[in-house]
């Protein structure tokens, strides 16, 4: 299975998704949506609530009920492909609602997610990361403060060699020191390399992490730009974000 | 000696009772427990699967001249096979339904498998010999505890307990516990939940294969032995909680213990103090004894 697997791509290219639709049942949510994502890149995605932003994470996992066009990963088509195929492909995704199990310890938790690649961070160097998880493996998950349960969450991708984070609104609802780890925490992501998206809805977060933004509405991409033009852009992000 | 003026002999000789059929509703309400955790189905084929033990272990010796140990083994991993077909060419169409679908499904498939037996094999029986190793009785000093049942006990605990360690503490069953919370984040962490929920199901449908035949040797083999049996398991799994898998063991055996006792003491009431418990359990703890609110 791996032979088939291409690991370059183009250019550096990660992901890239073309026309994309995607369909929760009867209702259609994204309307053609296209963009890309180069290897090493941070890229943020804005938009207000209910955008797409979510449904578009969740449609490059294919966890949405129907879902066409082309997403590209890592030179793959995986617009067909099931769920956790797509994920042993290399992506770790991390849900809004964080998704820590209650009936898992910490620790379970942690090493829930099968190994996908090579060259995962090991359990060691996590808890050195996170040394509140270490204090905390045998807690049932669900007990660990918000705080906690985030870093969880994106630890335990981390573990399983995954080299395309989707992070899910990482910051919402923390406190601002407990934001202010996770910044660090993504700049020392992307110095280790990873690709990441990152859905926002916390602007200052995500400004000086990302190095590409793409602006979504009504399930649409209406704007992408790098983060060299964020000065000229703010009048319009003024616009569509209310920020 | 008496307690209560009653004989002891017989207080332990309907203990045993109780024990050996709280065994079986044990190791059934488990496999339902299982199967309901992940697959979210009422399985109310579970008595049909029971059945299908123990006439596969009849059927092998019948006609294969296999005898109980092997039958041990190949019965349920026949039912096993057939539950994965089922869970393939039916139950996969039903996950997306409410409940009610399911429950609907399987007592219709229950039905049918029923029928096709009762065509095949009628209704007066088939008998199975306890094997050699397992005849005679041990004296206790106390009490003759007759081997089979005593292997019956045994078996049943080291399966309900072996079963409970595997999902409580390893991480295949942090994968099955994981996926009865979230299996669409299971998948997408990379773990094929469609595989696991067949497999669980198979698993399920296999346990019930075992206690058939276990049961074999000791009651009559007939096409209606797991539909009579499944009502009162039902009960157990609604008293433990739907879904729990300690309370589905621990109520398994001591509703078989407490019906015991009963027939001992009020003998015309022990067809129906499952039923009032579980309806005071219901009225007190609508979730089970060991069942979480949702
Ligand atoms: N499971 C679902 N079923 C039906 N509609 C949904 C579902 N999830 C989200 N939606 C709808 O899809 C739209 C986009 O939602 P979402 O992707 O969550 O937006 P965002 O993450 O940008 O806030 C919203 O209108 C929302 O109501
Ligand atoms: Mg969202």
């Amino acid at each position: 299975m791996n032979s088939s697997i291409n690991a370059g791509g183009s250019a550096g290219e990660f992901l890239r998704v073309t026309d994309l639709h995607a369909f929760y049942g009867e209702s259609h949510i994204l309307h053609g949506v296209d963009f890309e994502v180069r290897r090493g890149e941070v890229v943020t995605l804005l938009g207000r609530n209910g955008a797409g932003r979510t449904t578009t994470l969740k449609s490059i996992m294919g966890m949405v009920g129907r879902r066409t066009g082309s997403i590209m990963l890592n030179g793959n088509e995986t617009i067909a492909m099931a769920t956790h195929r797509i994920a042993h492909l290399g992506v770790g995704y991390c849900p809004e609602e964080r998704g820590i199990f209650s009936s898992l310890s910490t620790e379970e938790n942690l090493m829930l997610p099968p190994v996908v690649r090579s060259g995962g961070m090991s359990v060691a160097e996590l808890y050195e990361m996170f040394p509140n998880l270490s204090e905390r493996r045998t807690s049932q998950g669900t007990r660990l403060s918000g705080g906690e349960q985030q870093m969880l969450a994106v630890a335990r991708i981390l573990r399983t060699g995954a080299q395309l984070l989707l992070l899910d609104e990482i910051s919402e609802g923390l406190a601002p020191v407990i934001v202010q780890a996770l910044a660090r925490m993504i700049q020392l992501l992307k110095q280790k390399g990873y690709t990441i998206i990152m859905v926002e809805q916390n602007f200052r977060f995500a400004a000086p992490l990302a190095d590409r933004f793409y602006v979504m509405e009504h399930g649409r991409m209406v704007q992408g730009f790098a983060a060299n033009e964020l000065s000229s852009k703010m009048g319009m992000l003024h616009e569509y974000l209310g920020i | 000696m008496e307690i209560f003026g009653v004989p002891h002999q017989a207080l332990l000789g309907q203990l045993l009772l109780g024990l050996v059929n709280g065994s079986f509703y044990a190791m059934l309400s488990l496999g339902l427990a299982v199967i309901f955790g992940l697959l979210n189905i009422i399985n109310f084929a579970h008595g049909a699967m029971y059945m299908m033990g123990a006439y596969a272990a009849w059927m092998l010796l019948e006609y294969f001249q296999i005898g109980y140990w092997w039958s041990l083994l190949l019965a349920p991993l026949s039912v096993g096979a057939f539950g994965i077909l089922i869970e393939r060419v039916l139950m996969k169409w039903i996950y997306r339904l409410d409940h009610l679908y399911g429950l609907l499904l399987t007592f219709g498939l229950s039905l049918i498998l029923e029928g096709i037996y009762r065509d095949q094999f009628g209704v007066s029986g088939q008998p199975y010999q306890v094997p050699e190793l397992l005849r005679g009785a041990t004296d206790l000093g106390f009490m003759r505890l007759p081997n089979y049942r005593a292997w019956v006990v045994l078996v049943s605990l080291i399966v309900c307990l072996g079963t409970w360690y595997v999902i409580e503490r390893t991480r295949l069953g942090a994968n099955l516990r994981a996926g009865t919370e979230n299996p669409q984040l299971v998948q997408a962490f990379g773990v094929n939940v469609p595989l696991m929920v067949t497999l669980t199901f198979a698993f399920g449908v296999g346990l019930a294969g075992l206690a058939g035949v276990l049961a074999a040797p000791l009651y009559q083999i007939n096409p209606l032995m797991g539909s009579n049996l499944i009502i009162t398991v039902f009960a157990v799994v609604v008293i433990g909680g739907m879904g729990s898998i300690l309370g589905s063991i621990v109520t398994g055996i001591g509703l078989g213990l407490i019906e015991g006792l009963t027939k001992v003491f009020w003998s015309e009431a022990s067809s129906t103090v499952v039923f009032v418990i579980m309806a005071i359990v219901l009225l007190v703890r609508p979730a089970g004894l060991f069942g979480r609110e949702k």
